[in-house]
């Protein structure tokens, strides 16, 4: 049996199944931090498979969806400047105050332009020398070093009208604020494929340890995410929460040196705000001061402008797991991956998204 | 967004990779690689950086987990 067949194998993932039964007490509540995960949860249909006592709560782990609101209405005001916005396609359709997106000011005139990543954008900066280029830096840790590796490159060539706007994010704080939050209850946490390659097992260690919440690092495969699930309900059990690197065929331990170093070469941590969860101390990335030439923010003299949220969008507490994305009452009705209310249903990884295309 | 695909090395030029899947052929930085891959290795690719050397047969079986749950046609 070849090696991924060996993941979805129906009999090995029945057996983890049995196990997770046998071994479970009570209600378990574990929350996935990234939206991968989410997809992956429902198209498995793993969700149908656990017993009803394992509840399944989505948590913050899609950049689109945890840009927030003031974020977003900073980048539209900047479109309105004289300067080539270039972004990741996902951004295009969120909807800032008052409906209002990226697509939109297009149609109005502003030039934007949908990159694949932050090299092109530094590209289309060389390409026209005479119009300034600025890049919307989203993303976690997985995305972070790419746009620092391309700033470190404009720095070198010496670039000058290519700047960067960076909303970028770091897991861990959010998930210390999740895990410090009293309201929010889990019992367990599946953490993230991609940013983990980056940071490695170290950075979550106070999971277990501070706050007693067993934590998995887990692939995306169905045997994968039944794996992490028994890991953690026998963690609970056993009253001895660890962090766990369960997926060591893609995620080394101690992380990505050369992309952590480059991140921090470029960029500082800086407080930063989150949809539904709101300023977090150090979770945020700042261009530091060595690389100003490239920070947006200072070139356009870019501040968050006060906002109002949008009427009746509950993604803040999806994004904390309070509600799940079926107790909105504009979810499948005003709200639908066709005409979003919020960014959750506009990332196909949202949850309102995943929800709404494999809702059971 | 945060979808990371494996491609596989064609040829690499100074920091450059040619990559490819499915006949896709791109181009992917190694800026922030720490583990320098060779022509041949799978690469995990996230805006158009790679992130990681992965081992050849798990990245071909990535790769049909990405065909078969995004529907591509990614691998013959
Ligand atoms: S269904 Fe729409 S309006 Fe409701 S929380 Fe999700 S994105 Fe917001």
């Amino acid at each position: 049996m070849n090696l991924l067949n060996k993941f979805k194998d129906p009999e090995l993932c029945l057996n983890i199944l049995d196990q997770i039964k046998s071994e479970i007490q009570g209600e378990f509540r574990f929350m996935e931090v990234c939206g991968t995960h989410t997809v992956a949860i429902f198209q498995s249909g793993i969700r149908t498979l656990l017993p009803e006592s394992i509840i399944h709560v989505s948590g913050p782990g899609c950049p689109v969806c945890v840009t927030h609101d003031r974020e977003i209405a900073s980048y539209l005001a900047l479109a309105e400047k004289d300067l080539i916005l270039a972004t990741f396609g996902d951004l295009i359709k969120v909807p800032g105050p008052g409906g209002k997106n990226l697509k939109a000011a297009q149609a109005e005139g502003a030039r934007i332009k949908i990159v694949y990543s932050a090299f092109d954008a530094l590209k289309l900066a060389l390409d026209h020398p005479q119009d300034k280029v600025v890049f919307l830096g989203v993303g976690f840790e997985t995305t972070a070093p790419t746009v620092a590796a391309t700033i470190k490159m404009a720095a070198e060539q010496g670039v000058r009208n290519f700047s960067v706007l960076s909303f970028h994010k770091l897991v861990p704080p959010a998930l210390k604020a999740l895990a410090a939050d009293r309201d929010i209850q889990v019992d367990g946490l599946l953490l993230p494929g991609h940013v983990s390659t980056i940071i490695g097992l170290e950075p979550y260690r106070f999971l277990a340890e501070e706050y007693q919440v067993p934590s998995v690092i887990g692939g995306f495969e169905p045997l994968d995410i039944l794996q992490a699930i028994l890991i953690m309900i026998k963690q609970k059990n056993k009253g001895r929460p660890e962090v766990v690197n369960n997926y060591k065929r893609v995620v080394p331990d101690q992380g990505n040196a050369k992309a952590i170093e480059t991140m921090y070469e470029v960029f500082r941590p800086a407080d930063a705000l989150w949809r539904g969860l709101g300023i977090i101390p150090g979770s945020g990335l700042a261009v530091a001061q060595r690389y100003e030439q490239f920070d947006a923010a200072l070139v356009f003299d870019q501040e968050l402008p006060q906002v109002d949220e949008i009427p009746g969008c509950k993604c803040g507490e999806v994004l904390k797991g309070l509600i799940s994305p079926d107790q909105c009452p504009l979810f499948s009705t005003r709200c639908t991956p066709a005409n979003p209310v919020g960014p959750c249903m506009v990332s196909t990884e949202g949850s309102c998204a995943a929800y709404h295309k494999y809702r059971l | 967004m945060c979808l990371a695909v494996p491609m596989e090395i064609m040829s690499i030029e100074d920091n450059v990779a040619h990559v490819e899947v499915g006949g896709v052929k791109n181009q992917v930085r190694l800026d922030i690689i720490d583990e320098p891959p060779q022509v041949g290795d799978f690469v995990i690719v996230h805006a158009g950086f790679a992130l990681r050397r992965i081992d050849r047969e798990e990245g071909l079986e990535t790769l049909k987990l990405f065909q078969e749950g995004l529907g591509l046609e990614l691998i013959k």
